[in-house]
């Protein structure tokens, strides 16, 4: 072969590439600056304005934000009706956190250590669609389910329950006049819809469980019980946690569900949406806003040290 | 080692847990089809088609319908470019602040959608922009890259490296490899990241209501129609459209990245 090994320069798309070739920092450059421009402006840039407005405060008199530094806005937060809002959510994105482990689990157990073939693929069909499929459309669903009139009333006159319901309904804690206009109505819709979200991490973390230590916790003796207990159970609590973070996180901050099914008690999502909008008061929406941003800032750093995010 | 089947309790829950997240959505379906308006009357008195007629003719349902393809095309259009980039950056060099970056993109779908529209909403207020359908398509843009960037880096990893030295060794530059190597076995990835990216947009609500202004999506009409009912079987018949149109992606997208694993290179 006459001439050099190195190819003719063709053109500046090969001066280029030479470039990227010789200085891979260059390429990578180009590669991040369009959507970092993006995300830092439009989202880490929106951040910092929810944090801004937060600072400020409303006159009372004109209902005019004033644009100063003050941790009025904050100091309201601690007001009894407020602080009443935040222990709510909490105590709701809590339950409802548990009660998405507790059916999660079995789900996510047998996809991920029985389900083969074409199991398999009904399994991952059947987590992915509910949990992508349209959140309106699922809210709307229950709203049918719950009605007075709904299906849920009709199943429990037909197998002689209803007096039951009944008397349950008329429970105070229970509250409302159905299902629909009850917190029980609010917390079931919030587990429906976000429960989904938990069983792909947990499957994550069950099916990295070797199999060679269930075989040897067989070996010494184990029974099935014992070996789900101290074997599997511990193995898996990274899954179960990543996946807490998502049902926590998306309960903090729902506004939907509540403003749609229950009994109108408010929740920091309501608060958020009411008063930017009809109230007018950004500031203390803004306030609002950061209280989940806090709180899933020390559930991430629990979370972390439970090894939550090897398992994402 | 313990026999290899599912206990039965375990068989029941499991599948007790998929029948709780399917049979809800069905309800939609049969009530699309009731005779009774005016409530959700178990089970429905009669069956009726005249319902998909009623919503054909009505005309606020059409400018919603539009805006939201709209919004979603131009959206998942911005996801795409932006997510195959980092995609790219991320799935082949070790950098600082990598961790950092992969936390960035994920934030906007991990915080509940409130704090992203709130967030949204503050600064437009502060920058005194006014609500139009493109503060719509930045919020819902914001979010979507997370989804083409999942897809597509996943993509990137399972691509042997080896296919991108052999074009090069071959004559090719970086461009003449992007277009006939990385691509074409890229494609699937991204069209599967930009149905799921387009379905979670057409669907969005929450973000919407805070970067919306007067304008309506088609999920904020629904909501409007959930808060105050008007001709309830309609909403049906919207809720069944919205459904199938975020379905059928959903279902693609699965179809599209289930063969992943048989890209070029991938064989040794």
């Amino acid at each position: 072969m006459s001439g050099s090994a190195i190819l003719p320069v063709r053109g500046p798309g090969d001066r280029l590439s030479g470039l990227f070739w010789r200085r891979p920092r260059v390429l990578l450059a180009l590669l991040l600056t369009p959507p970092l421009l993006w995300l830092g402006v439009v989202y880490l840039g929106s951040l910092i304005a929810l944090l801004v407005q937060s600072f400020y405060s409303i006159d009372e008199f004109s209902g005019v934000v004033k644009e100063e530094f003050t941790l009025k806005t904050y100091a309201e937060l601690f007001r009894a009706q407020n602080l009443d809002i935040i222990l709510r959510t909490l105590a709701m994105a809590a339950l409802v956190t548990l009660a998405s482990a507790v059916i999660a689990f079995p789900i996510a157990f047998y996809a991920a250590r029985y389900a083969r073939g074409r199991w398999k693929a009904v399994f991952y069909l059947g987590i992915m669609l509910p949990l992508w499929s349209s959140y309106l459309v699922k809210v709307y669903a229950w709203k049918l389910i719950l009605a007075k009139e709904g299906i849920v009333t009709w199943v429990a006159t037909h197998v002689g329950a209803g007096p039951l319901l009944g008397r349950a309904l008329d429970e105070q804690w229970f509250g409302g006049s159905s299902l629909s206009t009850s917190p029980v109505g609010t917390f079931i819709v919030f587990v429906y819809i976000w429960m989904p979200y938990m069983i792909l991490p947990m499957q994550a973390a069950l099916e990295r469980v070797p199999g060679s230590m269930l075989e040897a916790s067989a070996d010494l003796g184990a029974s099935r019980a014992q070996t789900f207990r101290t074997v599997i159970l511990p193995l898996a609590m990274p899954g179960v946690v990543a996946g807490s973070i998502f049902t926590f996180s998306l309960t903090l901050g729902d506004y939907i569900i509540p403003q749609i099914i229950g009994n109108s008690a408010r929740y920091i999502g309501l608060a958020v949406y009411q008063f930017q909008g009809t109230a007018g008061n950004l500031p203390l929406a803004a306030a609002f806003a950061v209280v989940p941003i806090a709180i899933m800032l020390v559930y991430l750093a629990i979370a972390k040290r439970m090894g939550a995010f090897d398992a994402l | 080692m313990h026999s290899d089947s599912a206990s039965p309790a375990l068989k029941i829950a499991a599948g007790a847990g998929l029948l709780f997240l399917h049979l809800p959505i069905l309800l939609i379906f049969l009530y699309a089809f009731t005779t009774e308006e005016k409530s959700y009357q178990f089970p429905p008195p009669g069956l009726t088609l005249k319902w998909f007629a009623v919503a054909w003719h009505r005309a606020d349902i059409w400018p919603p319908l539009w805006l939201s393809v709209q919004v979603a095309a131009v959206a998942t259009l911005v996801a795409i470019i932006l997510g195959t980039l980092v995609a790219a950056a991320m799935a082949q060099t070790r950098f600082f602040g990598r961790d950092q970056i992969s936390l960035l993109i994920l934030l906007p779908i991990a915080l509940p959608g409130v704090i992203t529209g709130m967030a949204l909403r503050s600064a437009f207020s502060v920058m005194e922009i006014p609500f139009s359908v493109w503060t719509i398509i930045l919020g819902h843009a914001t979010f979507c890259i997370v989804i083409v960037y999942n897809n597509a880096v996943a993509r990137f990893r399972r691509l042997s490296g080896a296919i991108v030295e052999a074009s090069a060794d071959l004559g090719a530059n970086g461009f003449q490899t992007f277009r006939h190597v990385l691509l074409p076995n890229l494609g699937s990835a991204l069209l599967a990241g930009g149905m799921l990216a387009f379905a979670l947009s057409f669907d969005e609500v929450i973000v919407t209501t805070f970067t919306a202004g007067q304008q309506s999506t088609l999920p904020i009409w629904m909501l409007q129609e959930l808060v105050r009912p008007r001709q309830r079987p309609v909403t049906n018949v919207v809720a069944i459209v919205v459904f199938a149109v975020t379905f059928l992606p959903i279902l693609a997208a699965y179809y599209l990245t289930r063969d992943g694993d048989q890209t070029a290179g991938a064989g040794k």
